[in-house]
């Protein structure tokens, strides 16, 4: 019987000892070391999670300084060294699906109907990254600014034409009442410029390179649609409308609560400050329409499968996993940022009906453009950026227009037109 | 021959000590600014910057930066690894450069002089150049250790240690000393019949304190600041160094700026400890060696 039992026992251990070790590892990089924020431990919530839903494949995750982690896959691919799951903003991907640093999902794509359009990352015709949310910019002001200075409220049917907003603008900055009538959000840099402003340049009918081709911006960015837009541009800086590229962090943060701004571009992840200020009288208003229709940026941090991966079937289960209605609300709900469904955000706490940021889904739904989806976007958004402040600092329009044309061409044509 | 008056004297003090007092607050100043920046929340102290409240401790003062900094990063394993990685590389580093010293200066070879012309060449080829073939290399290098035979060098402690142990400007100082060092003495040695080694053991290193503070002052400064090398050999935090921790308190769009200084702070104590417990050394190297750090 005692013999019986310990054979028993042995076959016990050697069953427990076989499942254990039949499961695989994968490795998963994420960019969020350090963020403080909810998102981090929701991410590995979800790894936990998915490596006790089954016994094929375990988890294991690394984090790192979302300022170093570009870099580092890029070392990484280099030396043959990438993990099996990579997270990767939205606009970036494209750049790494072309330098064969990622392979496409392989996801059955009725999975991702009804999916927000800028938390699905497709390259050359195939869906390469998906995102668990999304983030969307609005212009937050108060009710009862516009309703002192007779300012229209415009709506999603009905947003402000380009004309109706500088007047506005205008009209808020001769009363004297603010520092500035509208923060675009200078003291920030980096993405920020593409994802935030070439939205106004898309709705007066210019873009950051010519979409159509991907081979230059050749009369879309030096067009005179871009030329108008860059008068404009320069318009808002010289006309004191907005403070300029000096602008303190701090007062980016805490102007339009503080009365020192009238109105904010700002995003969604910056929203919840501003009803607790202002409760009922907060106003989240869509982008102006200045000929082209009212734009915004989309396009987040998503999840993607390295080109190297020895098991991509073990990366898309996680992945799988991870596109469930549950985990968006839960991300929704811990970091502000909208859920990719429908579905899900009728269940956040922020989104459902009459949630306080309900608007923002709608907004994402409506008017969102990801930004060009081309690798060369990269570079693009770099050169755009140092245009945008060179013309808000006094630069010739014409000038930086065409030498951002130029370059951008430059940079196309060195790369062999980027897989276009 | 004209005489210094008392007058004359003590304006000369007055003047000398203006000018010391003014450099030493440029120096000091930028210091004072990260230490007393860590102690205040990032409103006051984006607001304090354009007076001279940012180098006093006035206002909303706490150690809050620093228990948020501490739990944003890893604070403690990133300094014990830069610790660890600076302190091998530059115990390493001396004895590798002095002895490829001691080598050019005094045992004669041929070739001699074509190699070190090569070597201080290399002093001009910034390391960032070599980054890649480097990162190349390093990821197909074979290594036995207790796992066995593997190939690859990345996400290791040896990857940030072994690449930087040999350095040019290290045996430059090195040569540059031992040349000036009486040959005298080490001829008689070698009379009396003492091997290389011992001489080297013996007679050389222990004259060569100032080189030896010197090299190792300049090399623990390069190691602590390394920041792309590890960024791109290093993937696992428990071995990242100090200077990628920094990215833990940079996000797409905000900084906080209270935590960074408190971070800042946390790891300009070693490097400034190292460089006190080296000071005297290092100034009569100086002195002595015309090199300036």
């Amino acid at each position: 019987m005692k013999l019986k039992l310990a054979l028993m026992t042995a076959f016990g251990a050697f069953a427990l000892g076989s499942a254990v070790s039949a499961q695989t590892e994968l490795s998963l990089w994420y960019h969020g070391a350090g963020s403080a924020n909810a998102e981090e431990a929701l991410v590995n919530e979800l790894v936990e999670e998915f490596n006790a839903s089954q016994s094929d494949w375990v988890v294991s995750i690394e984090t790192f300084p979302q300022l170093a982690y570009n870099d580092s896959v890029g070392a990484a691919a280099l030396a043959g060294e990438l993990p099996d799951i990579l997270d990767v903003d939205g606009p970036v991907m494209p750049n790494w699906a072309w330098a064969n640093y990622m392979q496409p999902l392989g996801i059955d794509e009725a999975t991702l109907e009804g999916y927000l359009p800028g938390t699905i990352g497709r390259w050359d015709g195939e869906v390469y990254s998906v995102g668990l949310w999304d983030a969307a910019v609005a212009i937050m002001t108060r009710r009862s600014t516009l309703e002192a200075y007779d300012i229209r409220v415009p709506t999603l049917e009905e947003p402000w034409t380009g004309e109706e907003f500088t007047q506005a603008l205008m009209t808020i900055r001769d009363s004297g009442d603010f520092e500035y009538p509208l923060d675009l959000g200078m003291a920030w840099t980096g993405e920020w410029y593409p994802y935030a402003f070439s939205p106004f340049l898309q709705s007066f009918g210019g873009d950051i390179v010519d979409r159509e081709t991907y081979q230059t911006a050749e009369d879309v960015l030096n067009g005179d649609e871009a030329i108008a837009f860059a008068e404009w541009w320069q318009m808002l800086f010289e006309e004191n409308l907005v403070p300029g590229t000096s602008q303190d962090a701090a007062d980016r943060e805490t102007g339009l609560v503080n009365g020192n701004y009238a109105m904010s571009w700002n995003g969604n992840w910056a929203a919840l400050p501003v009803v607790e200020a202002f409760g009922e009288d907060a106003l989240f208003l869509p982008a102006p329409d200045f000929g082209n229709g009212p734009t915004i940026g989309a396009g987040s941090w998503q999840f993607g499968i390295s080109a190297t991966s020895e098991h991509p079937e073990g990366a898309r289960a996680f992945i799988e996993f991870a596109l469930q209605d549950r985990w968006f609300t839960a991300f929704s709900d811990g970091t502000g940022l909208l859920p990719p469904t429908a579905s899900a955000a009728a269940e956040t706490e922020n989104y459902a009906e009459g949630g306080a940021l309900e608007v923002f889904y709608d907004l994402s739904d409506e008017q969102a453009l990801v930004r060009p989806v081309t690798p060369g976007y990269i570079v693009q958004a770099r050169i755009f950026e140092s245009m945008l402040a060179d013309i808000a600092n006094g630069a010739d329009i014409f000038d930086e227009l065409d030498a951002a044309v130029d370059e951008i061409s430059r940079d196309i044509e060195r790369n062999s037109g980027y897989g276009h | 021959m004209a005489s210094i008056s008392p007058d004359n004297h003590g304006l000369r003090l007055v003047t000398r000590y203006a000018v010391l007092t003014l450099v030493a607050v440029i120096f000091v100043f930028p210091l004072l600014f990260m230490v007393m920046s860590s102690l205040k929340p990032d409103t006051q102290l984006l607001n304090d910057t354009s007076s001279l409240r940012a180098f006093l401790p006035v206002g909303d003062i706490s150690l809050d930066n620093y228990s948020a900094a501490f739990e944003r990063a890893p604070i403690g394993a990133f300094v014990l690894n830069s610790v660890l990685i600076t302190g091998a590389t530059v115990l390493l580093t001396l004895f590798v450069c002095s002895l490829a010293a001691f080598s050019f200066v005094f045992l004669d070879w041929s070739g001699k002089a074509v190699i070190f012309s090569i070597l201080l060449a290399t002093l001009i080829i910034p390391y960032e150049t070599i980054f890649i073939p480097l990162l190349l290399m390093a990821s197909q290098l074979p290594w036995i250790g207790g796992d066995g035979f593997e190939i690859g060098w990345l996400n290791t402690y040896r990857v940030q240690i072994i690449p930087f142990i040999a350095d040019g400007l290290t045996i430059f100082l090195f040569v540059q000393f031992f040349r000036d060092l009486p040959r005298e003495l080490i001829e008689a040695s070698r009379v009396e019949g003492a091997s290389w080694w011992l001489i080297y053991r013996r007679i050389v290193m222990p004259l060569s304190g100032p080189v030896i503070a010197t090299a190792a002052i300049l090399k623990f400064l390069f190691m602590y600041n390394q920041y792309l090398w590890p960024l791109m050999v290093v993937q696992d935090e428990s071995i990242r160094p100090v200077m990628v921790g920094l990215g833990y308190f940079t996000d797409q769009l905000n900084v906080p700026w209270g935590e960074v200084m408190a971070y800042l702070t946390l790891i300009t104590v070693p490097v400034l400890a190292f460089y006190l417990s080296l000071q005297r050394v290092f100034i009569s190297s100086v002195a002595s060696t015309g090199v300036k750090g």
